[in-house]
């Protein structure tokens, strides 16, 4: 674009520097500097050092319920969503008739099942004599006290998440279309079996999608909010109760900015450490093809 | 994966009907397992629907999906709700916060895109990472610096923390996604348009924006159902029940209505999904081309 003064394209990036600036850089530095302070809304925030975050690592027990809770829930859905996105992935790549109408059926779930109409459907599907209880007692099976017990209910939220699996198979299904098709024929040729051509030749032709899944899953998975909120509402005995659902009842239900600020940061740095180790790691096991990629 | 006209000529026909078998046998076990899966996962959906129009008694007793006795009397009582307004009114506070954050985003998220995708300029780098920056960075850490800053502003118990980000290129993913169409887009023809005297503008405005319609529409798409699911965002800005969205409208309800009124709560939840059901089943392509693009050629 000769003859363009050389700040044109800053013209169009404009709103985005407005944005990032007001809106994300600002509140990023003020949640730090918050983090060290005792604010409540009424008087202006009050430094007080590291106590907040002393608090948090030696006198708060909801705390350290909340993250296990957490680690555990992401540690379980992110693995199994990303095991079964990508195993319907490679059974749909195939040429079969109705391909389309499966795809579509997987995918509904995920365009919905953030909204409070599917965490309101969850509640009555696990409710005493809800539709999955219906089921098991049919089949003469006891039913199950799904939001009474701990464990239970931590499943239930589990199961709303791998339930939206879609958007992650979409994005294998993708992937495992664009593997060039020469390479499965030199695989027949040399007499691999279907395993061996899915270990050795699609598996590491698809790693920079399986890693892009893994960060967007993580980071996603590490916020989620509505499902605990709405369904279990944290409970029974907070084994449910997410870390999103402790920094905003802390900072919209007690108005204590400084303490939520510092739980929201200690949530962030797990992310960010957990997504630092994954790119690094990721020059071990991502394989780039020379972008030979379409 | 096996290719039977590329079968050599000295193959005899018992080991191709052999092959032509074992096809078969293969298309069998993959259609039952994605039939048996499909089913499970549509199931809650398709029984939602048909509980929607049964009666509350009999919701709890039978695992059916097909009412009995079919009442549309869990959408009367539910569209009344338990507030001076009907469900109508949160359909049309959803509406009004929807469509000027979808065009919004559409326009910030074009030209942002087009700045980056055409142009160089100084602090390009370092500008395009905190793109992919953001995109990775967790909302949770923002949001209260977010909430004081519109406090102190007035914009508390509007739309206005909800449609402002936006407008302003908040959501990374679609700059993202757009930029990763633009650069699959030769740049021939708006060179072409440069040549012939059109100036940046109306190069974007008549020759990239039209080849970029795929991509844009996604992005309204997306906008559109993610916005229409969005509680959070609601739940902290918005506090008079008058200026609810229906999924703060929903939330009310299963706190108002009393524990035996699932129907109605039921048949509420089902309205609240038609709008996103309708635009996917109308577009299902341009969803499945974003997601792909924004993913795969990451």
């Amino acid at each position: 674009m000769g003859g363009d003064s050389k700040y044109l394209g800053l013209w169009f990036v404009a709103p985005y520097v407005l944005g990032l600036v007001l809106f994300i850089a600002f509140p990023f530095v003020a949640s730090f500097y918050l983090s060290f302070t005792d604010y409540d809304l009424l008087s202006s925030p009050e430094w007080v050092g590291t106590k907040n975050y002393e608090k948090l690592f030696t006198r708060d027990r909801t705390f350290d319920k909340s993250l296990s809770v957490t680690l555990t829930y992401v540690f379980t859905t992110v693995p199994l969503k990303l095991v079964f996105a990508l195993f319907i992935a490679v059974v749909l790549n195939y040429r079969l008739r109705g391909i389309n109408l499966f795809r579509t059926a997987y995918y509904v779930p995920s365009i919905l099942g953030g909204s409070i109409a599917i965490a309101v459907l969850w509640r009555y599907i696990f409710a005493d004599t809800g539709l999955m209880n219906m089921f098991i007692t049919m089949l003469g099976f006891e039913a199950i006290n799904w939001f009474g017990e701990p464990g239970n209910a931590l499943f239930t939220i589990t199961l709303l998440r791998i339930w939206q699996f879609g958007s992650a198979m979409v994005i294998f299904l993708a992937a495992l279309q664009s593997v060039d098709k020469s390479l499965y024929e030199a695989a027949s040729i040399d007499g691999a079996g279907p395993w061996h051509t899915f270990r050795y030749i699609t598996l590491p032709l698809i790693t920079p999608v399986i890693f892009f899944n893994l960060i967007m899953q993580t980071v996603q998975a590490f916020q989620e909010f509505n499902g605990p909120y709405i369904i279990t509402e944290g409970g029974p005995l907070k084994s449910t109760y997410l870390l999103p659902l402790y920094i905003y009842e802390k900072a919209f239900k007690s108005f204590d900015m400084g303490y939520a600020s510092a739980i929201s940061w200690v949530l962030f740095f797990i992310i960010m450490v957990l997504t630092l180790i994954a790119f690094w790691s990721s020059k071990k096991w991502v394989y780039y093809a020379g972008d030979k990629r379409n | 994966m096996v290719d039977l006209t590329q079968t050599p000529p000295n193959t005899s026909d018992a080991l191709q009907r052999k092959l032509k078998r074992r096809a078969k046998i293969s298309a069998t076990i993959r259609y039952s397992v994605l039939a048996l899966i499909g089913l499970i996962m549509v199931y809650p959906l398709i029984w939602m629907i048909g509980a929607s129009f049964k009666t509350n008694a009999e919701m709890f007793s039978s695992p059916s999906f097909w009412p009995k006795e079919p009442t549309l009397q869990g959408y009367i009582d539910g569209w009344k709700t338990s507030t001076p307004y009907t469900f109508g009114h949160f359909f049309l506070n959803s509406l009004w916060i929807i469509i000027p954050k979808v065009i919004g985003t559409a326009i910030s998220c074009t030209l942002v895109a087009y700045g980056f995708a055409r142009f160089e300029f100084p602090g390009k780098n370092f500008l395009f990472a905190t793109v992919i920056a953001t995109l990775l960075l967790p909302n949770v850490v923002t949001r209260i610096p977010q909430y004081l800053l519109f406090r102190d502003i007035g914009w508390l118990d509007s739309f206005l923390p909800l449609w402002v980000p936006s407008a302003l290129a908040g959501d990374a993913f679609f700059v993202f996604m757009i930029i990763q169409f633009l650069r699959a887009i030769p740049r021939d023809m708006e060179e072409a348009a440069r040549v012939d005297g059109a100036n940046t503008l109306q190069t974007l405005i008549y020759i990239v924006v039209p080849l970029l319609a795929p991509a844009i529409i996604s992005v309204c798409l997306f906008q559109f159902m993610w916005t229409m699911n969005d509680f959070l965002g609601p739940l902290i800005y918005i506090s008079s029940v008058d200026k609810y969205p229906v999924s703060l409208a929903l939330k009310l309800s299963i706190d108002t209505t009393e524990a035996f009124a699932w129907n109605q709560i039921l048949a509420m939840s089902v309205l609240t999904l038609i709008p996103s059901l309708t635009v996917f089943f109308l577009a299902q392509k341009y969803f499945i081309e974003g997601i792909s693009t924004g993913g795969v050629k990451g």
